[in-house]
């Protein structure tokens, strides 16, 4: 407490502060992005180890053998898919019937606001079939969930007659304490969200289903599984959920753990581990498996069925086969007995999966950081915002501000007032005007919304300065440093909230939006600084997202393809809100939009 | 002054109306932050369901507000939401009265100090003008009025805004000068919550002084007076607690809500300090560490007594601000209460030091609280360590507040008495420090 009681202390360090403040920022910049960079160096990662108890030590025997069986099943599946052009419900419910499980059937639909034109969809109609296998020796209350989407097409047939025959093979074991429920869900997250609305009651999403005849226990745990040929090179891991949630560390250990055991190629983000860490390939492949997390984490989508079971306090993951040109391939019978062990070892647990990490990233399987680690990252550039809000001709205005009959305080208001004006008209419109859109200009429900977005955007960098001038006449001096203030200090606790929730987001934001708010004054070139601060805007930075993303997954686009799929990103943001209650897309249109505009509107202040 | 301070209260009463018919009402009332087990309002329709059917609303473990608030409700809760909106009205206006009230004092006070030259000649700019001084009843009504902490601890009907009314009260009687009231309200604010027993010492030490009357233990009129005061106050407990005995029929009430409040069975997470340490602490100590942190509310009261003895109202805004801390289950309602005392001590404004940090640190705090809750409850990606480093963080920050307006308070006492530009021995500049 001496330093905040002993005035001549405080004097240094306030002094120090002033005279170092611009120094102290860079350095602080760069000391984050090196820190987030160096976090995918392995001798500064942990290696990941069990730390479930009930999943650790028992060893399981894996004896599944109907791989070829399955296999068979695959290709009847296919056929009576292609003969109801859907999912086959009654050829389901009689196989799953047949091999002794409860079956049920949920029937749902769904209006989108607008076309979904990546998946060709608006009115949805389906239903999920999904079969009980009830526990013979537990009373019931718990439950594991396997689930296999019925993709159009002849995708994930694999996946679903492995469902089968792994139900089959389960249903004559003993040792289950634990329901498992078979699912497979129609319409991939649409058909899931329905299902899990109905087996927890609630309806957060205005979907209209049908609800469930036959229920287990709380739900443990989920697996998701993709699979769509007959032999596979690898299995990928998919982890990334709703908002950036992430299941327990646990569950990719365990994922892990089997694929080591039975010797199949393992890989997270599509990338195999490297043992050359000490070498700069090794190293850049590291840094672009954490950073291809990152950038689907920070997206807030769910980038498989499992993405929406989190959002239930169940732990769940996608297992995704993979089939490339590879020499090494693993067949059915070896992906099932995978299967069997992780859901035999998830049988055993006494408890929810809580020992381990929730938060963390991945820089391969076998590595992770934990948010002890990446924390600093974040904060080394949060600081910044806090350094310069302590910058003394700030904290003088705050004084100020405090002061009865202070003219900072109202013109203040203005600005902020206004900007989230336009942050709710960003929100709200788009979906709201489409038909007004499609009736005046001649383009679709999909390109309407995400015109009218950008449109929205666009013109909220013209409105808020203007009118401010209108309102109160000449800005003073004291008005925009109260501003800055202001945005400032929101700027540091939306952004702090955001990583606390979803790292990536977090930090993605911080990188592009520090450095150009900490330095705006309206003091500077106006042109030069109005092109800089609209390239580090919101916006921009998704789109600089959408290109290393495909640079990162090795499918690099033209500008064009990347504008597009820039637009594409947009309506599937808004739609992953409206259908799945994802955050991102209000966030950045409510807050960190109109937080941004802030500082626009200090750029332009006189 | 009346017309600025009723287009106000209008304001309030709007904003809560709204708020009130919004869906956000029900989402509001569940927050942790907001309602505690004393003052929730659903605890307080289980108690009124269970009189209604003829049992004892203490059987069971729901209910935990005393018999005079559930009687109270027992005729008004079709019009609760008014209830409270009356209640936050009668507090701004009582806040606003007794600062008025203080205010002609400080400044009658200062004239007659002036007139005897009493101050030294450079601390006249530390002097308050009339003109500076006019606007701060109505802004203390206003920082109660619209504070958010005020506004959501109305909506979710949380008890606390009722209680707060009562200390308002309370306040408003002792600064107008009457003893008998002062002493009845005192003891109705303690027999809702026991901790405004603290109060007992400052509303003392302002009848002391208004009476001239000198704090010296040898004096018969001393002891005269203060023996009045405690018959007073402990008259009234006695009385209203009887009849609480005669409405209920029954002594269920006092370990039901006494005894709640002092041994702390509920260790649901609040912004307070209790939760999360007797949740993690070993049974056989939980009755010594009960005994430390409730004596930590209590015993302040003497040294901080001794100190401001000359400023009984500054010490009750310390001793309201340190029982809302320090509390076994406050609510943000408490911390609204102190915080309308504010703007009464702008002047001190330029002693404080470290008022910018803690503002940053409430408000930082009071976003991450939800965010933190969130991630807990809902997402189960964190734990309670995470929501209780906030609540360590928020707390942390009041005291910083606390202490630094008390320093504020003192340095300026010392300046007045001084001169502003202090030197040392050797004639450099000297600087003050609180050890």
């Amino acid at each position: 407490m001496g330093l905040l009681s002993d005035p001549n202390r405080r004097k240094a360090l306030t002094g120090l502060l002033t005279r170092l403040n611009t120094p102290i920022c860079i350095v602080c910049y760069l000391a984050g992005i090196v820190w987030f960079m160096g976090l995918a160096f392995e001798p500064f990662t942990l290696r990941t180890y069990m730390s479930e108890n009930a999943m650790g030590s028992t060893m399981v025997e894996e004896r599944f053998s109907s791989g070829e069986r399955a296999l068979s099943l695959a290709k009847e599946f296919d056929a009576h898919k292609r003969k109801a052009g859907g999912m086959p419900v009654e050829w389901l419910v009689k196989a799953m019937q047949s091999r002794g499980l409860e079956v049920f059937t949920q029937s749902f639909s769904r209006k989108l606001p607008f076309p979904d034109e990546n998946k060709e969809r608006y009115m949805v109609r389906g239903t999920n079939v999904y079969g009980i296998l009830r526990a013979p020796r537990a009373p019931r209350t718990e439950a594991l969930v396997i689930t296999a989407p019925c993709s159009p097409g002849n995708t994930n047939n694999q996946a679903v007659a492995l469902l089968l025959a792994l139900a089959q093979y389960f249903r004559n074991q003993i040792y289950w304490a634990k329901d498992i429920i078979f699912l497979v869900n129609e319409h991939d997250l649409i058909g899931t969200q329905a299902w899990l609305e109905g087996y927890h009651h609630t309806n957060i999403t205005g979907m209209e289903y049908s609800p469930l005849q036959g229920r287990a226990g709380s739900i443990q745990a989920a697996l998701s599984l993709e699979l769509s040929s007959d032999v596979i090179t690898s299995l990928d891991l998919v982890l990334e959920g709703l908002n950036g949630q992430l299941p327990n560390l646990d569950l990719a250990n365990l994922f892990y753990a089997f694929c080591q055991k039975l010797g199949v190629l393992c890989t997270i983000q599509g990338k195999l581990q490297r043992n050359d860490w000490d070498t700069a390939e090794g190293y850049t492949h590291a840094a672009q498996t954490m950073m291809l997390m990152v950038l689907k984490q920070a997206c807030g989508r769910s980038w498989g069925d499992h993405g929406l079971f989190l959002r239930y306090h169940i732990e769940a993951a996608s297992v995704r086969g993979i089939n490339s040109f590879r020499h090494y391939k693993t067949d059915a019978t070896t992906i099932g007995r995978l299967l069997e062990g992780m859901v035999r070892k998830l049988n055993n647990l006494l408890e929810r999966l809580h020992q381990s990490y929730f938060f963390y990233l991945l820089p391969s399987l076998s590595r992770f950081v934990s948010i002890g680690y990446y924390m600093p990252a974040f904060g080394l550039l949060a600081v910044i915002l806090l350094l310069r809000v302590s910058f003394p001709g700030l904290c003088h205005c705050f004084s100020v501000s405090l002061q009865p009959s202070s003219p900072g305080v109202l013109t203040v208001l203005t600005p902020v007032v206004i900007s989230h004006l336009t942050g709710v008209a960003l929100y709200l419109l788009p979906v709201h005007l489409q038909e007004m859109a499609v009736e005046h200009f001649p383009v679709s429900e999909t390109e309407a919304v995400v015109l009218t977005a950008i449109a929205i955007y666009t013109a909220g960098l013209a409105l808020p300065h203007n009118t401010q001038r209108l309102l109160s006449g000449e800005g003073t001096e004291q008005g925009w440093k109260v501003l800055k203030l202001t945005a400032l200090l929101y700027l540091a606790v939306l952004l702090g909230c955001t990583a606390l929730i979803n790292f990536s987001l977090g930090f993605i934001l911080a990188v592009t939006l520090v450095p150009i708010t900490a330095s705006i004054t309206p003091h500077m070139p106006k042109a030069l600084y109005a092109v800089v601060m609209v390239l580090l805007s919101p916006a921009f930075t998704i789109l600089y997202c959408v290109f290393i993303y495909q640079e990162l997954i090795e499918a690099p686009v033209s500008v064009s393809e990347g504008w597009m799929l820039f637009l594409s990103v947009i309506s599937q943001g808004i739609l992953d809100h409206a259908l799945y209650g994802s955050l991102v897309y209000p966030l950045l249109a409510l807050f960190i939009y109109p937080c941004w505009l802030m500082f626009w509107n200090i750029l332009f202040w006189n | 002054m009346a017309a600025p301070l009723t287009l106000l209260l209008i304001v309030a009463v709007t904003i809560r109306a709204v708020l009130f018919r919004s869906s956000w009402a029900e989402l509001i009332s569940e927050r942790v932050e907001v309602v505690s087990p004393l003052n929730a309002w659903k605890r307080v329709v289980e108690g009124l369901a269970l009189l209604d059917l003829g049992v004892s609303p203490y059987s069971g473990d729901v209910f935990h507000e005393t018999p005079f608030m559930i009687y109270l409700f027992h005729f008004v809760v079709d019009y609760a939401e008014i209830v409270f909106m009356i209640a936050d009205g009668i507090t701004a206006v009582a806040l606003y009265l007794s600062i008025q009230t203080y205010n002609k004092n400080v400044f009658r006070k200062q004239k007659y100090a002036l007139e005897s030259d009493r101050y030294p000649a450079d601390c006249l700019e530390l002097l308050r003008s009339p003109k500076e001084m006019f606007y701060i009843p109505l802004k203390v009504a206003m920082f109660y009025l619209l504070n958010p902490f005020t506004i959501l601890s109305c909506v979710a009907k949380s008890t606390c805004g009722l209680n707060n009314a009562i200390i308002a009260l309370f306040i408003l009687c002792t600064l107008k000068g009457s003893a008998l009231l002062s002493g009845i309200l005192l003891a109705l604010a303690t027999y809702q919550s026991i901790y405004p027993l603290t109060l007992f010492a400052p509303a003392l030490l302002f009848f002391l002084q208004r009476l001239y009357i000198p704090v010296n233990l040898r004096r018969s009129s001393f002891w005269f007076f203060t023996l009045q005061y405690a018959f007073i106050y402990v008259g009234s407990l006695v009385v209203i607690t009887g009849l609480s005995f005669f409405l209920l029929g029954s002594w269920d009430f006092i370990p039901s809500v006494y005894g709640f409040i002092f041994s702390v069975p509920d260790l649901t997470p609040n912004i307070g300090l209790f939760w999360y340490f007797f949740a993690e602490m070993f049974e056989h100590f939980r009755l010594f560490f009960i005994c430390v942190f409730q004596i930590n509310v209590f015993f302040y009261t003497i040294p901080l007594s001794i100190k401001l003895k000359e400023h009984p109202v500054f010490l009750i805004f310390m001793q309201i601000a340190i029982i809302s801390i320090f509390k076994s289950y406050p609510t943000v309602g408490d911390v609204a209460l102190y915080m309308a005392f504010l703007p009464a001590w702008s002047h001190l404004y330029r002693f404080l030091r470290n008022i910018f940090l803690v503002s940053c640190v409430l408000l930082a705090c009071s976003a991450l609280f939800p965010v933190l809750w969130h991630l807990w409850i809902y997402a189960g990606s964190a734990n309670s360590n995470f929501y209780y480093a906030i609540t360590l963080l928020f707390n942390f920050g009041q005291i910083l507040l606390v202490s630094d307006y008390f320093y504020a308070y003192l340095r300026r006492e010392h300046h007045l008495t001084h001169g502003l530009y202090l030197k040392k021995k050797d004639g450099t500049e000297a600087t003050l420090v609180l050890k």
